[in-house]
């Protein structure tokens, strides 16, 4: 194959895993080095910006916070629309961005919630309360874990793959209950300051940190997912490469 | 009762754990994953697309 076939000039390219992987190769150093930029300026700002004059220190939280919290629903946004590719297009890497993205949603759904009590203890006064956003963050957090071990339990992944597909696809009705939860019940969470109609609602002191922060932990995990597709591919043809030695194996025994 | 600090430094620590174990699983992954390809191959196990100069084709 010349090298010239490789390169990708349109999106349904990126269907063929070996131009994929070719792809990923160019792109994850660039990737990389670009989230470590924005994480080093990230973390500057969200460490020698003034304190809230209510929250004092724990507004610092909100930096890791926030962001995790907006990759936690972007992640199954993510998935949602992997398990359209591989329901309605059968795109064959439909199936591999799914089942990679789940951990790692899995993940910052976890740093979320983590995070968020370790500020609701000095600031609610408790770590937990079964309000609408905790709880729909919580059960987003369950089903990641489903996907995960669904994907585990079945060998053959052209099988698993409608399957779950078909799951996150029901799993999706989570995401705009998260984001208007706080708007459609009275919780202790507040609402939205950021993405809402008019603009956010928070100082620029506030607003910077938190916005290199988001950009830093988006580019995290698009490296992440790239890198971990890349990972599912190699995993795939080192199962069907055994497969056909064991085909093999079984050939030649047969033979007189 | 702990101090603000404690609980921002807390919040660190552990988005440091997560975002560095999730780099180590992928980087680790991947790195088994190569050495088993490395493996089937030095064996002269090789993808039957990548004996024929074609392409990708079923």
């Amino acid at each position: 194959m010349s090298e010239n076939s490789l390169a990708i000039r349109k999106f349904s390219d990126l269907a063929n895993p070996t131009r994929f992987l070719a792809l990923a190769d160019r792109v994850l150093p660039w990737l990389a080095a670009l989230t470590v930029l924005f994480f080093a300026a990230g973390l500057w700002l969200s460490f020698t910006t003034e304190g809230d004059y209510q929250q004092g220190e724990t507004v610092r939280i909100m930096y890791v916070h926030v962001p995790s919290a907006w990759l936690s629903m972007m992640c199954y946004t993510v998935m949602a629309i992997s398990a359209l590719g591989t329901l309605v297009w059968r795109h064959p890497l439909a199936d591999v961005s799914a089942k990679a993205a789940a951990p790692i949603g899995a993940s910052f759904t976890f740093l979320a919630l983590v995070t968020g009590s370790l500020w609701g203890k000095p600031m609610w006064g408790t770590w937990w309360v079964w309000d609408a956003r905790l709880t729909s963050v919580f059960v987003l957090f369950l089903m990641y874990l489903g996907l995960m071990a669904l994907n585990r339990a079945m060998e053959d992944p052209a099988r698993s793959a409608r399957v779950s597909a078909v799951l996150v696809l029901v799993g999706f009705v989570n995401i705009p209950i998260i984001k208007f939860s706080v708007e459609w019940w009275n919780t202790l969470h507040q609402p939205a300051s950021v993405m809402r109609l008019g603009g956010p609602t928070i100082d620029p002191e506030f607003l910077w940190p938190l916005m290199i922060m988001a950009i830093a932990f988006t580019l995290l995990f698009f490296t992440l997912h790239i890198a971990a597709m890349r990972n599912e591919i190699w995993r795939r043809r080192v199962t069907s490469l055994r497969r056909q030695v064991a085909r093999n194996a079984g050939r030649e025994s047969l033979a007189p | 009762m702990m101090s603000h600090a404690a609980y921002v430094f807390a919040s660190y620590a552990v988005a440091l754990a997560v975002v560095a174990g999730l780099v180590l699983w992928v980087v680790g992954d991947g790195r088994a994953r190569q050495r088993e390809l490395k493996a089937l191959n030095a064996a002269g196990i090789r993808r039957r697309s990548a004996e024929a100069p074609i392409g990708e084709g079923k």
